[in-house]
């Protein structure tokens, strides 16, 4: 099913505005996997007739994993950049599936001149599900054992625990949780820039070592709501040859399966 | 009144010292650089009281958390005593507080209590590390002085304790004999309990000796332990408060934006800038991010001297748990003895002496620095909000800003960012693509 998505540019050329800005975010727009979840997220957003918007092409990169590899100009650069083009197309509201944009939009942007309502699309989903505009059927996954790898940026950053395993409920699936979940959730391993290096020299990959987490509770699927650590917990599972038994899926596209 | 006298000198002298070696703590902090705190005042009021002295993060670990809390309430408690010990001490009384009669058994009793559970909190404490061997008891950081430093505390605080249900002991039998001096007041759950029969068959000169040496003991071993707060992790009991005070408020993934980069950022995208315009010389020379602890903000440097090096947050760092070298106790471990040195340096040989070593490299690896995945698994483990990765983060900023020493392949993706707005080799004009992959 093909998606329908309209530009900034395009809308603006037409005399129109969206209610909101999907701030897709590079993993989102260039990685094979988390390009799946960005599809997954447009055919909720067309599934629901939301007024939405990319800035497509002319969307660049946060500037995240410049900040926490230490280069602070090439971050404020970016930053600048962007906050040029949103502010000059009005934007108000930004939803984003990825945890890094939305912690560097949310937090970071607004001392650089950028103000603007940012959510993290499971929050969105969250709000859309409890005034009844969207519905889901668990379907394929009714009964079924989901366990949730909290992002770092989404839980102990944001303070985001609940929203995510909301969406989980509404799917009628079981909600297994990790011994090490929400404020004390162990990372992925990509965050801080690690996902654009090799690790330091140590006796384990982090990612090895989260996706034990979940394995031990034996879910069926892992969902996250990241596209960095998506790529971990999927190697993770891969590594561990469980890959067969164990998915794992971004919340959107456990709900885009639902409606 | 000879022993009055003996008195107001010990006391005189401990307070004076102690003060010395605050104002060298005060100093040394105040070296670091001036900041904004975050929030408004009443913000950071209610996390000090709800941080520091509701220790509302300690319960994370029920069992140290507990134990910890006894200790915790136990001292400020038992302190209470001391006021009357100084009195005492000061004007030649006995049990000076004893006038508010059945109110001062309540006192005097429950602090036997809470002596009591200090003494076994410890002992447990002591059994932890020593015997049970915890894990974060046991890293490299810890070799040495800090696990001597740690023991030391525990043994002090036991010490303390048995003096005074010693001297309560001894009291309460005096009392009960009618000696002269010695009133009848207090009431003692604890030592009539365990030592009272011991000590019924001394002479009534021995037992005065028996308390009298267990209420010097006591109220000096308090005046000593007071000073080795300065040279000991145990400085957390007072930085505790007002490092709370001072806590990052903002959401724990939001990373400061660097005013000195914003100014130069603006400067380079600003079209009507005179590009062939000298700097003003009388500006002070930026550096961007920190190489020593000079570079550091004093909130940062408060953090150094409230570590108490429990290691919950090295315990939870995913780098430490999975073998690197990073630990954010470590961080702040080396913080401080950094700043110790400096300072000692400033005290010694002038306030320009350098002695060619910094924070970075001399102290905490670029190893170290790297492995953060800034996950903020330490901050939230931290009981008294203390923010490693702030400091991991500057030091990372000079690394890479000011010695241009990034990993190739972050250099690869930062140049990537710069060239084409993402940290791959993609095109730009690429990023609607996926919209035709469905």
């Amino acid at each position: 099913m093909a998606v329908e998505v309209k530009t900034m540019a395009e809308l603006t050329a037409a005399g129109q505005k969206p209610d909101v800005l999907f701030w897709v975010g590079c993993a989102g727009s260039f990685d094979d996997r988390a390009k799946k979840i960005t599809l997954a997220f447009a055919k909720i957003l067309n599934h629901l007739n939301i007024n939405f918007a990319v800035l497509g092409t002319e969307e660049s990169c946060t500037g995240d994993p410049a900040k926490r590899a230490g280069n602070e100009f090439l971050f404020q650069m970016q930053a600048m950049g962007n906050i040029q083009v949103l502010n000059a197309y009005e934007v108000k509201n930004i939803v984003t599936t990825c945890p890094h944009c939305f912690n560097t939009l949310k937090n970071e942007y607004p001392s650089l001149g950028g103000n603007y309502e940012v959510q993290h699309h499971t929050q969105f989903l969250q709000k859309l599900i409890n005034e009844g505009k969207l519905k889901i059927e668990g379907g394929e996954f009714k009964g079924k054992k989901i366990t949730f790898h909290d992002p770092c940026y989404l839980g102990r950053g944001n303070g985001e625990y609940e929203a995510p395993r909301k969406l989980i409920e509404e799917l009628d699936a079981e909600l297994v949780e990790m011994k090490r979940c929400k404020s004390k959730g162990l990372c992925c391993g990509a965050g801080g820039g690690q996902m654009f290096k090799e690790a330091e020299k140590g006796d384990k990959e982090v990612n090895i070592e989260r996706t034990e987490d979940a394995l031990e509770i034996k879910p069926d699927v892992i969902a996250t709501g990241c596209p960095f650590c998506m790529t971990m917990m999927t190697d993770g599972v891969k590594l561990k040859e469980k890959e067969h038994e164990v998915k794992v899926f971004d919340l959107a596209e456990l709900l885009a399966k639902g409606i | 009144m000879i022993s009055s006298i003996i008195f107001i000198i010990i006391l005189g002298a401990a307070g004076f010292l102690f003060y010395k070696n605050v104002a060298f703590i005060r100093r040394n902090i105040m070296l670091g650089k001036k900041v904004k705190p975050s929030g408004d005042s009443s913000e950071r009021w209610k996390t000090m009281i709800k941080v520091a002295l509701g220790q509302s993060k300690m319960t994370a670990r029920p069992i140290a958390g507990f134990l910890h809390i006894l200790v915790y309430a136990g001292f400020i408690i038992i302190n209470i005593e001391v006021l009357e010990i100084l009195i005492d001490g000061i004007f030649g009384t006995h049990r000076i507080l004893s006038f508010m009669g059945g109110f001062y058994d309540v006192l005097i009793g429950s602090f036997e209590v809470l002596a009591l559970l200090v003494i076994v909190a410890c002992a447990i404490f002591l059994v932890r590390r020593n015997i049970l061997k915890i894990g974060r008891f046991h890293k490299p950081e810890m070799k040495k002085w800090p696990t001597t430093d740690a023991n030391l505390i525990l043994i002090f605080e036991i010490a303390l304790m048995m003096a005074f249900l010693k001297m309560n002991a001894a009291d309460q039998v005096l009392q009960a004999r009618g000696v002269e001096h010695y009133i009848n007041a207090g009431s003692f759950p604890v030592s009539s309990w365990f030592l009272v029969p011991l000590f019924e068959s001394y002479s009534d000169s021995f037992l005065i000796f028996v308390e009298k040496a267990a209420w010097w003991f006591h109220i000096v071993g308090i005046l000593a332990f007071m000073n080795y707060l300065p040279y000991s992790k145990h400085f957390h009991i007072i930085l505790a408060f007002p490092n709370t005070y001072y806590s990052k408020l903002e959401n724990k993934t939001q990373i400061n934006n660097l005013e000195s980069v914003t100014n130069e950022v603006k400067l380079m995208m600003d079209p009507t800038a005179d590009p062939y315009a000298t700097p003003a010389t009388d500006a002070p020379v930026e550096k961007f991010g920190a190489k020593d602890v000079t570079d550091l903000t004093f909130i940062q440097l408060m953090n150094a001297y409230s570590c108490t090096e429990c290691g919950r947050c090295t315990s939870e760092c995913p780098a430490n748990i999975t073998g690197k070298k990073l630990s954010p106790r470590k961080i702040m471990m080396d913080t401080r003895d950094r700043l110790e040195e400096v300072g000692k340096n400033i005290d010694k040989k002038g306030k320009d002496f350098d002695d060619g070593k910094a924070l970075l490299g001399d102290y905490i690896l670029e190893e170290e620095l790297l492995a953060c995945t800034t996950c903020n698994a330490c901050t939230e483990a931290c009981p008294v909000n203390i923010d490693p990765v702030s400091i991991i983060m500057d030091l990372r900023r000079f690394l890479i800003m000011e010695q241009s020493k990034a990993p190739a392949e972050w250099t690869t993706a930062l140049t990537n960012i710069e060239n084409n707005g993402a940290p791959w080799q993609f095109s730009q004009s690429d990023r609607l693509n996926w919209k035709n992959e469905a």
